[in-house]
């Protein structure tokens, strides 16, 4: 099963169980959390499902396209069901074997206790790693507060990890020899961008820059939310969580500085979700009380 | 628990099992412990009669199985007192209007009543049965009030629900024999169906009765006890373990975690490229326990071997797939630390050092460079004062200095747990003294409750120095725990300072060395509060620390508070004096010194009476105190020196007579100036033996 493959599969298995297909933001992302399909979505009593790919920008864990295992860019498949379903943990494990081929008698899948906390995003969720024969795959969460809002209803996260999944499925060692597509590896596509990047991130750019990048995004975040415009506000959020992230890497904040940084990115995610919260509200939450309609379960909506 | 009703042809097993999501393993076992312990009071509380009950847990289920329920619970009986006899009754014996209406009230007959003789007089009392509770009524309230009962640190909601729960609950098992106890909880009701192994089985199984339970689950591939799990682990692994030659170390928290990571443990051997084995062993073994749940395989030497046990949940047969899965997976980590490792060593530690600077500690309190310079400052004077000669201050400085250097190292940024570690190996390995390397990994010590404690005079003094440092730095600029706010886990660094100066017997004052590191501090200018105000707090916080951990060595509260009211400037010193306290506490002559001692305290005051005159003593009964109390303090003045503090506080009970019958037979308030001068100057002696151990004023609890 190619790259590409994967993808299709859990698109079309998702779409089944009623989940709109997105595309990825296109803001850079530390992660599909982060993207306001989920971390805006998430807020509020309106249901929502959703599947989409979200390239995910990790500046620290680039290694100039020599790890098997490393990237400074990876892809996530990010699922958010809102409410969680009572079925949740069968509905993904069915994704594993109908949507994967993997068959869960002659592997070892185990649910191990990880609860996640983005200080940045001012979230926390319960939730599990879910391994495959010893490897994490996919980390699943169960949203308890999003934005310092309590999460209610509560949304199931899952975000499967998809070039680790990729790797144990093409029974290949190294992230680069995947098969993207029949034709082109993963590596003819993306190492470029890992040496390129991972210089620039560990080598090139330029700290006091990004130092008043920050700066500027923030002062843009606080703009556009006293203009009552939370998305473009929002957008300048995840660009201040970005240039963090790249700073970070570069091993030029020390644990205050760091602290002081997160505090910072949080107060401005928090004024987003409220501000957001607000906006649906005013809009009469245009998405709640349809689910019925919708028909979320049968995923009429998608089709 | 006996039975006072019912047949045993009656009696019937309970089973209530919780069916959640996967449960965290690091709830147990704990968990199980504060199940059964509540299961047993609700059932007592409920008047359930059974003969045990015993909980058990899988990843997947809380259970509580509760054995023998009579169909009927405990009869209660209630006695209500009523009126006196004098209202109850008239002189004629007949019940009067008050007696009829507490009866009618009572539910009782008024020929019913029955009289008591108590102190304050007779009491017509109404003595009523309440028959036991139906055991299907009872074992409802017992399961409800369980389940809501249950508390967990991080509890979570799920859906659209308000209810709060460690994991989500999917369904509710609750039976009494045959019948389904009609529990509810969050929309779930109780009934027979339950769900067996994951993988193995699909869809719901139905238990026709309670006593049926664990062969339905053990069909369904899931092992419910805990403790047979536990050993199908154990002995699996170390079969394993065997079958290479080798063995297992003993690892209990691992074993533990195992034992609820599977309904269906089947261990299995997995190897790894023997080349990887250049890697420090610690490497190893993080990779494997912490990342893997792996243990590691060891030769009789106690070298590892390229080989693990692990344990899958699911069968034991059709391994294959798993176990290249799980090389795949170490074999993969263990490339990268050895990539890091082979990076990392490319230089020597201390070229390491200047890029410390890039590391801020916190805003305010400068880099970790600066951290280290500290360190070095700290470690020096300590050292110092402790008297050691320059060999081992020569090792303490350069361990300080490379103390934090490992953290500028790719190992561990990706195994942060292997600060320290990382630091002594590359220390080693760039040719440093064996102490100095030492000192490194021991300066983080303690990491954790319960951890080991530094050993080398070097590790010790720069585990001190660095714990202050910190302490008195976010103390300066008023970042202070309180509460269960403690994001710096500043506790962690107190208890820690307690324990290594109290443990390793070191004689260094407190306030010389809070003094002292927040003097460094304030001459970097880092300070945002006055270092007096600085002091003052970190002495309260070691002081408290001290106190709360001398009563958790089963100290007695007051008695810890007498040995610390004279100071704990001396942390070992204080210790002694306390456990002294403790040891002599259980006498009586201690007990009635104490309060000798008190009454001496309290009739001598702080005034100087002078010194005594023995030729004004007159009374045989202060004469013989007079000469016990020289004898006293010639003898307490040697223990002293030998700091002999039960010996002291035994000289003290030995004075409990003489001073009892002083008190007894003479009169302190003399009406003779020169005399009462003098018993009161002879008093004032009484206190003065033991000031250098306690103040036995604050011993509140004077009963043995």
């Amino acid at each position: 099963m190619t790259f590409q493959e994967t993808i299709q599969n859990l698109n079309s298995y998702w779409a089944k169980h009623g989940c709109v297909l997105q595309q990825p933001y296109d803001v850079e992302v530390g992660a599909g959390t982060m993207a306001p399909q989920t971390f805006l979505r998430a807020l509020g009593p309106e249901p929502w499902r959703v599947a989409y790919v979200q390239p995910s920008r990790r500046p620290a864990d680039g290694r100039y396209g020599d790890n098997p295992n490393r990237l400074f860019m990876h892809h996530q498949y990010q699922v958010i069901l809102k409410p969680s379903p009572d079925d949740v943990v069968e509905l993904y494990l069915l994704s594993l074997s109908e949507a994967l081929g993997i068959d869960l008698v002659e592997h070892d899948i185990r649910l191990v206790e990880d609860n996640w906390e983005s200080p940045t995003l001012g979230a926390w969720g319960t939730g599990w790693e879910v391994w495959l024969d010893g490897m994490e795959i996919t980390q699943f969460t169960y949203f308890q507060q999003v934005g310092g809002i309590d999460a209610k209803p509560v949304s199931a996260e899952l975000t499967y990890g998809l070039e680790r999944l990729c790797m144990y499925l093409q029974d290949v060692d190294n992230v680069y020899d995947l098969a993207w597509s029949t034709k082109v590896s993963y590596g003819e596509i993306q190492r470029q961008f890992e040496i390129e990047h991972s210089t620039y991130g560990f080598e090139v750019a330029d700290c006091e820059m990004l130092v008043s990048l920050f700066d500027t995004y923030e002062q843009e975040v606080k703009r556009g939310l006293a203009r009552g415009l939370v998305l473009p506000a929002y957008d300048y959020v995840l660009k201040c969580s970005h240039v963090f992230n790249l700073l970070d890497s570069r091993g030029a904040l020390g644990v205050s500085e760091r602290t002081s940084l997160i505090g910072r990115v949080r107060a401005l995610a928090r004024g987003c979700a409220e501000q957001y919260v607000k906006v649906r509200e005013d809009l009469g939450f245009p998405l709640a009380g349809a689910e019925e309609d919708r028909a979320y379960e049968g995923g009429t909506l998608c089709e | 628990m006996s039975n006072s009703q019912g047949t045993s042809l009656d009696e019937r097993d309970a089973v209530l099992e919780i069916g959640t999501e996967e449960l965290p393993a690091r709830l147990f076992p704990e968990l199980i412990s504060i199940m059964a312990e509540s299961a047993d009071r609700l059932l007592q509380e409920e008047r359930v009669e059974y003969s045990s009950v015993r909980a058990y847990a899988t990843p997947r289920r809380l259970v509580l199985y509760i054995k023998e329920v009579a169909p009927l619970g405990r009869p209660l009986v209630r006695e209500v007192r009523g009126p006196t006899y004098g209202v109850a009754f008239d002189s004629a014996g007949k019940p009067t209007r008050a007696a009829i209406g507490f009866a009618h009230a009572q539910g009782v007959d008024v020929s019913d009543l029955i009289i008591k003789e108590e102190a304050k007089g007779k009491f017509v009392y109404a003595i009523s049965r309440v028959p036991g509770p139906e055991a299907g009524s009872a074992l409802k309230d017992v399961f409800t009030r369980f389940i809501r009962g249950l508390s967990f640190e991080r509890a979570m909601r799920w859906g659209d629900g308000g209810f709060r729960f460690v994991r989500p609950i999917r369904w509710l098992l609750a039976l009494l024999g045959g019948d389904i106890i009609d529990i509810e909880i969050n929309d779930i009701k109780g009934d027979r169906s339950t769900s067996g192994h994951r993988f193995l089985t699909s869809g719901m199984i139905e238990v026709p009765r309670a006593e049926d339970y664990f062969d339905i689950l053990e069909e369904a591939y899931c092992v419910v006890d805990q403790d047979k799990r536990r050993s199908i682990v154990e002995k699996g692994i170390r079969e394993l373990a065997e079958g290479v030659g080798g063995q297992v170390a003993e690892d209990e928290r691992l074993l533990t975690e195992l034992t609820y990571l599977a309904e269906h443990p089947a261990p299995l051997a997995g190897g790894f490229d023997p080349d990887l084995l250049t890697l420090p062993k610690e490497v190893i073994v993080t990779s494997m326990k912490v990342h893997q749940r792996f243990f590691p395989i060891e030769d009789r030497e106690g070298a590892l071997l390229p080989v693990f046990a692990a344990v899958r949940d699911g069968l034991d047969t059709r391994i294959d797939a798993v176990r290249k899965g799980y090389e795949r997976v170490l074999s993969a980590r263990l490339k990268d630390a050895k990539f890091f490792y082979e990076e990392d060593t490319k230089s020597q530690l201390e070229t390491y050092v200047p890029g410390l600077k890039g590391i801020v500690f916190h805003e305010g309190l400068g880099t970790v460079l600066e951290k280290t310079c500290r360190i070095v400052a700290l470690g020096e004077a300590v050292a110092d004062r402790l008297g050691y000669h320059d060999d081992t201050k020569a090792k303490v400085k350069r361990a300080a200095q490379l103390c934090k250097a490992d953290l500028i190292t790719n190992m561990v940024r990706e195994f942060p747990e292997l600060q320290g570690v990382m630091g002594r190996e590359y220390a080693l390995l760039a040719g440093e003294n064996e102490h100095t390397a030492r000192a490194i990994f021991e300066h983080y010590l303690p990491r954790f409750r319960g951890d080991v404690l530094p050993e080398s005079p070097a590790g010790v003094i720069l585990a001190l120095a660095d714990k202050i440092d910190t302490v008195a730095g976010f103390f300066g600029i008023g970042i202070i725990p309180s509460g269960s706010e403690d994001p710096y886990a500043l506790r962690r660094s107190i208890s820690g300072i307690v324990s290594i100066l109290h443990e390793r017997e070191v004689h260094l004052p407190v306030s010389w060395l809070a003094t002292k590191a927040v003097s460094l501090l304030e001459t970097q200018g880092a300070l945002t509060r006055s270092s007096k105000e600085t002091v003052d707090d970190i002495l309260d916080g070691l002081g408290q620390r001290a106190r709360s951990s001398l009563i958790d060595r089963g100290i007695r509260y007051d008695l810890v508070d007498a040995a610390m009211a004279i100071g704990f400037d001396d942390v070992p010193d204080t210790y002694k004096r306390a456990e002294a306290l403790q040891e002599a506490s259980v006498t009586k002559e201690f007990v009635l010194a104490c309060t000798g001692y008190t009454r001496a305290s309290r009739l001598a005051g702080s005034i100087d009476h002078g010194a005594v005159d023995p030729s004004l003593l007159s009374e045989p009964a202060e004469k013989t105190l007079f000469d016990a109390l020289c004898m006293a303090e010639e003898s307490i003045r040697i223990m002293l020196r030998e700091k002999d503090y039960s010996g002291i506080l035994k000289a003290l009970s030995e004075l409990a007579e003489p001073i009892d019958v002083f008190f007894e037979d003479v009169l302190v308030m003399a009406e003779d100036e020169n005399v009462r001068r003098n018993r009161l100057a002879l008093l004032a002696r009484i206190p003065s033996l033991v000031r250098a151990v306690a103040d036995l004023g604050k011993v509140v609890e004077k009963a043995v």
